[in-house]
């Protein structure tokens, strides 16, 4: 059980990297991926409903894909003790990493670029791994630009980076009806600064857990 | 929901004077005027300072000062040619402000060019007494149309947004509208939530906004007059970036709610819309050209932001800019031959200017660094975008001719997205003699 959730694990991770390691233009092809991983999911669903299977465990992708690339060992991402979620005392819910500290939510991107960069795949596949447990667990992906260019260009562009990190969980099994992707453009900005510092900072997506 | 409506729009007194006008560049090419000071009657206020401020923010007029004139006539019969021949001056306005027996304000006032040695215009404007300013600004309309043949702009007003507290718990935003130069700020709707894209209709008496009350974007148009407003597009992703055509019978818009931002329309009597751009690129920001047949967008649907047209009726897109990696925002110059937008260059983004043909190549008409949101007259003279000076948000009047440029600062937050109204409804009166 837990080496084929470890493989799983590992081939969503395949997946991820394989859709966003491309670019913003081919989405197309993208789509036949998540289509494919929306025909596993009903599948693991049907199985789950014979009380066979979780979940999390969808078989099918393994069949479907032989090529992916020799399981490396990873952390186990199911430890009892610890929460997936957890509230802070000024309200904010954060997820919660195996030892403990908070996994980080804010995931920053290039001008005008709307591409995950890729050091940020782990810990978005962290954060689906707790979606993925807590089915209940809704979060929203609130987008962001710095001050450079048009106000409504930059609405427009902090909605394809919201889409890019949810298309990312989708692909990662986290459920439509758990996201709300939305853009805030560059009217809240983290730092009020006008150069290069402040502008990485505020071209960004938020996690926030509802 | 924390916000706040304040439906007394057409107050004559005013609620804040949060701006400081200053001259950022001024140019010797200015035609040298002057302005004498109206002779004032009893009961009676001077608006010459007013008039004086409006013709110089024009970009096209340098008033001299009062204190080099060697002469003060106040009627065209006064005037003694050579005492402005010799101070090199081409025009000179003398006039008078009284009450009259009706109780009205009444700003008397000839245009006389001085190189004809020809009074141009001799008129009156009339109105109420508590409200000069407006009588000012429709002197110096009148003033300016006789010197240029041009109808002045100085009675227009301008929607902005004002941010206080950016990044505090106590954020706020408040559209406003103002007098083109800053003077009568009135709050229309306060929001802790950012509000943006304001935009007039062509008859000055509706406003549609973007506001994030709901916690993402919706269209808001609000009515001028009774102050009521109500929801145009609440759809799931965007709804941003509104703009009435020139009839008024719909707007144009952004929505994502077919999956990625695209243009639409919305007839304004029937909500029923019709999306005008499908394509997976972003559309956005669109604006119409004067005789509503075509719809001016920013699309980077080439690789970068870049100016589009898309013709409502046949849905066929051209592409207008080809130069840099980032031109965006157009909006149409009342000649509907040029447009205006944001364009990056080397040094940063800029307003720029060019024609819609595409036959010449862009004129630059701001050079800070983080220029945005430009806006024209309705007279096509000047025009006001917003930038950032020593980290905070102002607005800027330039003329397009390029040559004068004043920045409004308030002193209070951030002042962005400024909406340049069209000709509006006028409570004094005109009367040529």
């Amino acid at each position: 059980m837990v080496a084929l959730l470890a493989a799983n694990y590992n081939l969503r991770r395949a997946l991820g990297e394989l859709k966003y390691g491309e670019t913003y233009m081919s989405h197309l092809k993208n789509g036949a991926w998540i289509a494919l991983l929306l025909v596993c999911g009903l599948l693991t669903a049907c199985a789950s409903q014979t009380g066979c299977g979780t979940p999390e465990e969808e078989p099918m992708v393994v069949d479907e894909r032989p090529a992916v690339p020799e399981p490396e060992p990873v952390p186990e991402p199911v430890v009892e003790e610890v929460p997936d979620f957890m509230e802070l005392p000024d309200g904010t819910v954060v997820a919660i990493d195996s030892d403990g500290s908070v996994i980080r939510s804010v995931f920053n991107f290039e001008f005008d670029e709307s591409e995950i960069g890729s050091g940020d795949f782990r810990v978005l596949q962290q954060h689906a791994a707790r979606l993925n447990r807590n089915r209940d667990q809704s979060v929203a992906i609130d987008g962001h630009c710095d001050e450079r260019g048009t106000r409504e260009y930059n609405l427009a562009l902090g909605e394809r980076r919201a889409m890019a990190v949810q298309d990312f969980l989708l692909a990662n099994g986290v459920r439509p009806s758990q996201m709300s992707a939305r853009s805030f453009g560059e009217e809240r900005p983290v730092d009020t600064g006008s150069d290069e510092a402040a502008w990485a900072k505020n071209r960004r997506v938020e996690l926030k857990y509802e | 929901m924390n916000r706040l409506l304040i439906a007394a729009l057409l107050i004559t007194a005013s609620i804040a004077y949060p701006f400081e006008i200053r001259i950022d560049r001024g140019v010797d090419t200015l035609a040298p005027i002057a302005i004498v000071p109206f002779r004032i009657y009893e009961n009676a206020v001077d608006i010459t300072p007013i008039v004086n401020s409006d013709l110089s923010s024009s970009g096209q007029f340098r008033p001299i000062d009062d204190a080099n004139m060697l002469s003060l006539p106040s009627t065209a019969n006064e005037v003694v040619y050579h005492d402005w021949r010799v101070l090199r001056v081409d025009y000179v306005v003398v006039g008078s402000v009284f009450v009259d027996g009706l109780g009205l304000l009444v700003a008397e006032f000839e245009v006389i060019d001085v190189n004809q040695e020809r009074v141009l215009r001799t008129a009156q404007v009339k109105g109420n007494v508590e409200d000069p300013r407006s009588l000012a600004h429709h002197v110096s309309d009148e003033v300016f149309r006789a010197m240029t043949g041009i109808p002045g702009a100085f009675s227009t007003r301008v929607a902005y947004v004002l941010v206080e507290n950016r990044t505090q718990v106590d954020e706020r935003h408040t559209l406003m509208i103002a007098d083109f130069d800053g003077e009568r700020e009135t709050p229309i709707l306060i929001s802790d939530q950012p509000i943006l894209s304001p935009a007039w209709s062509a008859d000055g008496k509706q406003l549609a906004y973007v506001s994030f009350e709901a916690g993402s974007s919706a269209i808001h148009i609000i009515n001028l007059e009774t102050g009521q407003s109500r929801v145009l597009a609440n759809f799931e992703g965007i709804n941003s970036a509104p703009a009435f055509s020139p009839d008024g019978a719909h707007i144009a818009m952004v929505l994502s709610r077919d999956g990625n931002p695209d243009i639409y329309t919305i007839e304004v009597a029937s909500n029923v819309i019709r999306r005008i751009t499908n394509h997976r690129a972003i559309d956005t920001e669109p604006v119409w050209d004067l005789n509503g047949a075509n719809l001016i967008f920013t699309s980077d649907r080439g690789g970068s932001p870049q100016i589009y047209r898309v013709n409502v009726d046949s849905l066929q897109v051209s592409r207008l800019t080809f130069d840099g990696s980032y031109n965006a925002r157009p909006r149409v110059m009342p000649d509907n031959t040029h447009f205006i937008f944001v364009h990056r260059s080397g040094s940063g983004f800029h307003i720029a200017w060019r024609d819609l043909a595409g036959n010449r190549a862009a004129r630059i008409l701001s050079s800070n660094v983080l220029d945005e949101s430009p806006s024209v007259a309705p007279n096509g003279v000047m025009m006001m975008y917003s930038t950032k000076s020593n980290r905070r948000g102002i607005l800027s009047i330039v003329s397009v001719s390029g040559e004068v440029e004043y920045k409004l600062t308030s002193t209070a937050g951030d002042v962005i997205e400024p909406a340049w109204s069209p000709y509006l409804p006028l409570t004094t009166t005109f009367v040529e003699r």
